[in-house]
């Protein structure tokens, strides 16, 4: 009986432990395939050829008399770094990312400051109105900047009728474009996990720092700042990364100067149809950006734990 | 009326409170109390949560707004100056240590805000640390340190810019039961040490009985009562500042004789009627009253008193053995329970029994008259 | 003094964030082909849209997919959730975190094209998928829509009183009988602002689609942006109008629900404290 009860006990135990794996594989298995294992693949096809052919790459591995031929071909690489577009384009991705990352925190810390201090039935209202646009339609919010920004756009055609300019400011096709597109597309991003690290802020301590005597504004440097770290932290790479890639904002906001890498890649792939240069700049846009991806990753994890 | 301060001369006024009230969306919090601290004093608000005493301490710190009335520091409304400019500090309940600061930088960031000089605030720090023996934890983050470690650096920051007011909101509600009582008296030390006024609030009669000189009793918004702890005990001033401060038990009865010297009063619950050996305040005549009499006060026996007043007789229906003293509740005849507690300072041959027929009787000073 | 700097700055940037959205929308009903110039009220742009096949043909596509993406992604975005809120520590729980995490800010050019080099290897070695389309792009969307519908519901999970779920397994459920009857109903909120969350970002998609894409399979997000590459047109600001006025009312018709259910919450714990 005892032994019967135990080989059951056995039993039972072990089908929890092969349910609980089946669980664990399922998701797993689906992120393995269809997110990890097609980098590998482009690291793979960025060491290719190009060919005329279907697909557009040589084999790396080909069979001639019996042996496996692996055929690594770092001219894609060389040709990146020997022509400065690649270059350009890389530091120039860097720079407006960073620009729009910062700008992004600027408008959005005090917004978000001034939500989570706001009387909690209106807070959830004003957070709904920050998030609402994320909701609808981002190439749509792209567009509209088309027609404020353009020569004959509402900006321009208002300036020019209350006389304060006589012929239109150039915005749309600048720089300049690229860096509203992307402050207006990304900063619901930034605010939202600024938010919700200043909820999460012990309002005693911003009390404890008045009453040792700071003033508002040093409480908030000593104080807030510090301790939404996570927050500010989180949000920027939330700007950041995405933006580096970025290839819609640039697109059409963005003028022939601006040298952006997702466009680069864009192009290489759609139209020059060159797969292996184009998996290369992507391998190595995704090195410049491992570092901060894993940075996000940490914080991210580091939250999840906590809560 | 035996307040400590006046038994060592009367100390001078601080800080004066003048009908303040405060109101949230109509509801009432706090209604026009008045009140004084004395200079070197430990006053604490005690009530129950929603009595207004939080509200009321954090208009003195300056976090709440008052609707009305005036806060009067050495005769100066100080009501419209922002927390950062009051030379109050408050220690939180939480302790709100700042957690990214080392309990250096967390005791030095008010002297910073004064923009004193570096050594005398290093020189401050070093002397805080050593009043509340936390010197070898001068770089440790908060997360770092045991309950009783932090409240200690707390204390320490609240006291470092020399407040003329120190505010403690529930001082021992972040720690265990056990360092409770370590702790209340580790503070009282540390207070009296320095010398400063300090305003503290608690929901707890035992720690406001152990740490302040003068307690006021505060419910619905109001004060009911002010006075040493001793006053509050002995002689409450109603039923809600008996039943809140320790157990009472409580008799209804009318008054039958009132003399300047003493009272009678018939209880139908007793067998022979109340007397106290002093006078009471009120309209006069025959009326309702109450009768408070702690279960300390309340003397056991298997005998029938011969006294003609002051004891009733009932039933043991539950009794609790806690070493110390015992818990009897004793059952009368129309039903009321009463509390009792005995200390087990001799062992009784024969003790008491459950079920048991017992009589119940204490001196007529004993017990309080509370108006209905 | 921050106070009031702080709320100025969360109405300036509430005000650009929103203009260039009423602007849309007031100038969808300008007469005049110029799109920027006032030329008196209409709504033939709607009209046009309405008679337009290839949009209406790509906005069935969009939310077939759409649908499709969201519901799987759910599944398999509450599994990792699950899985990494309950299991915490296991053989590989950090790969998997970081598979869950990275897709939030991996730029899309970059997912586009590996799942494409992916597709188009699989076809290679297993014949399948043998053409991209419809599949190709819904397994794309449903691989980063579960990304955020696990970080959703993994912050819901970790918010959740686990003692709940103890209890039901102190009372003689099994783990599956506990996630239905106890874990599932409880996050079902979250569930729903996941699926929610993964449509919208299955619809908006234009990146990656147009990478996995195919013949016929064309989506919404594609024909805007082919149309909007050649500048403004009046019949793409009656689209933003329909597209923003639906998601509007989507998301204040769930706050007012999500409100109601909270207000009758506090209400019933005041009438429970009370009686």
């Amino acid at each position: 009986m005892a032994l019967f009860r135990a080989i059951k006990k056995r039993f039972v135990e072990t089908g929890w432990l092969k349910q609980r794996n089946g669980v664990i594989a399922i998701p797993y298995l689906w992120l393995l395939l269809f997110f990890l294992v097609p980098f590998a693949i482009v690291l793979k096809i960025s060491f290719a050829e190009t060919e005329i052919a279907i697909p557009p790459y040589t084999d790396l591995a080909t069979f001639e008399d019996g042996h496996l031929m692996i055929d690594l071909n770092l001219g894609n690489y060389a040709y990146l770094f020997s022509d400065d577009l690649y270059l350009t384009a890389y530091l120039s991705s860097i720079r407006i990312a960073l620009v729009s990352t910062l700008l992004c925190l600027l408008i959005g810390y005090p917004m978000a400051l001034a939500i989570s201090r706001a009387p909690a039935s209106t807070r959830n209202v004003l957070l709904l109105l920050v998030i609402l646009p994320s909701w609808t339609s981002f190439l749509i919010r792209i567009y509209a900047w088309i027609g404020i920004l353009k020569p004959n756009g509402y900006i321009n055609n208002l300036l020019l009728s209350m006389g304060l300019i006589d012929e239109p400011i150039i915005m749309l096709h600048t720089d300049f474009a690229v860096y509203v597109g992307i402050v207006y597309a990304y900063l619901p991003f930034m605010i939202l996990p600024l938010y919700a690290n200043m909820m999460k802020l012990d309002h005693s301590l911003v009390e404890a720092s008045s009453d040792l005597g700071a003033s508002p504004v040093t409480t908030l440097f000593r104080i807030i700042v510090p301790l939404t770290k996570a927050g500010i932290i989180a949000g920027c790479m939330l700007v950041f990364i995405p933006a580096v890639g970025e290839f819609v904002i640039p697109e059409l906001l963005g003028g022939p100067e601006t040298l952006m890498i997702g466009k680069v890649l864009w192009e290489e792939f759609f139209n020059n149809r060159d797969w292996p240069v184009a998996s290369a700049v992507a391998i190595i846009m995704l090195a410049l950006l491992i570092i901060p991806i894993m940075w996000f990753d940490r914080i991210q994890n580091k939250q999840m734990e906590q809560a | 009326m035996t307040l400590k301060h006046l038994s060592q001369g009367p100390s001078p006024v601080l800080l004066e409170l003048k009908n303040l009230s405060k109101s949230f969306d109509g509801h009432q919090a706090v209604r026009s109390v008045n009140l004084q601290f004395y200079e070197g004093e430990i006053f604490a608000l005690l009530g129950g949560s929603g009595c207004g005493k939080s509200t009321l301490l954090r208009m003195l710190s300056g976090f709440e707004t008052l609707t009305e009335g005036k806060i009067l520091l050495n005769g100066e409304d100080i009501a419209a100056i922002p927390p950062y400019r009051r030379p109050f500090n408050m220690m939180f309940q939480s302790y709100a240590l700042f957690p990214h600061m080392t309990v250096e930088q967390n005791i030095a960031y008010g002297l910073k805000q004064d923009k004193l000089k570096k050594e005398d605030i290093a020189k401050r720090v070093d002397d805080m640390l050593k009043l509340v023996h936390m010197e070898s934890f001068r770089l440790r983050k908060p997360s770092q340190l045991s309950g009783g470690q932090r409240q200690r650096v707390a204390l320490a920051r609240s006291l470092a810019k020399k407040p003329k007011l120190l505010l403690l909101d529930e001082p021992m509600g972040a720690l265990d039961k056990k360092l409770r009582g370590e702790m209340q008296l580790e503070l009282v030390d540390i207070i009296k040490q320095v010398g400063v006024t300090c305003v503290m609030v608690t929901h707890d009669q035992e720690e406001a009985m152990t740490m302040a000189d003068r307690i006021a009793v505060m419910h619905a918004g109001e004060i009911l009562q002010i006075g040493s702890p001793h006053d509050i005990y002995e002689y409450p001033n109603c039923r809600y500042v008996a039943d809140f401060i320790g157990e009472v038990n409580l008799f209804g009865g009318h008054i039958a004789e009132e003399e300047p010297s003493y009272v009678v009063i018939n209880v139908p619950n007793l067998v022979a009627p109340i007397y106290i050996d002093h006078g009471i305040s009120g309209p006069g005549g025959e009326r309702p009253v109450s009768v408070a009499v702690r279960p300390e006060k309340v003397r056991l026996s298997d005998q029938q008193p011969d006294e003609q007043y002051n004891w009733g007789k009932g039933i043991i229906d539950d009794l609790a053995y806690l070493g110390q003293h015992s818990i009897y509740h004793i059952l009368l005849p129309d039903g009321q329970f009463i509390q009792v507690t005995q200390t087990n300072d001799k062992r009784r041959e024969r003790p008491f029994e459950l079920e048991q027929e017992i009589f119940v009787s204490w001196s007529p000073d004993s017990c309080v008259v509370l108006e209905e | 003094m921050r106070f009031s700097f702080s709320k100025m700055m969360l109405w300036l940037g509430l005000a650009f964030l929103y203009a260039p959205m009423l602007i849309l929308i007031i100038y969808s009903f300008n007469e005049s082909r110029l799109v920027t110039v006032w030329a008196g009220f209409s709504t033939k742009w709607y009209g046009e849209l309405m008679r337009n096949d290839k949009l209406l043909d790509a906005v069935g596509n969009s939310l077939k997919i759409a649908f499709l993406a969201a519901t799987a992604s759910v599944v398999l975005g509450t599994l990792a959730a699950f899985v990494l809120a309950r299991f915490k520590r296991f053989k590989g729980s950090t790969l998997l975190r970081g598979m869950i995490t990275a897709p939030l800010v991996m730029p899309e050019v970059i997912t586009g094209l590996s799942l494409l080099l992916l597709f188009v290897a699989m076809a290679q070695l297993v014949g399948w998928p043998a053409s991209r389309g419809m599949t190709t792009i819904w397994i794309a969307h449903t691989t980063f829509c579960t990304a955020y519908v696990a970080v959703v519901v993994g912050s819901r999970l970790t918010e959740m009183d686990m003692s709940v779920e103890e209890a039901a397994q102190d009372l003689g459920a099994t783990p599956v009988k506990v996630f239905f009857n106890i874990t599932l109903p409880i996050i079902t909120p979250a569930l729903v602002s996941g699926w929610l969350l993964a449509f919208t970002l299955s619809l908006d998609d234009l990146v990656i689609a147009s990478f996995v894409s195919g013949p016929g399979s064309t989506t919404l997000p594609m024909v805007v942006f082919s149309s909007v590459r050649l500048g403004v047109s009046p019949e793409i600001n009656a689209l933003a109008t329909i597209i923003i006025t639906l998601v509007t009312l989507l998301v204040f018709a769930s706050w007012y629900y999500a409100r109601r259910v909270e207000k009758s919450r506090i209400r019933d714990q005041l009438a429970a404290k009370e009686s």
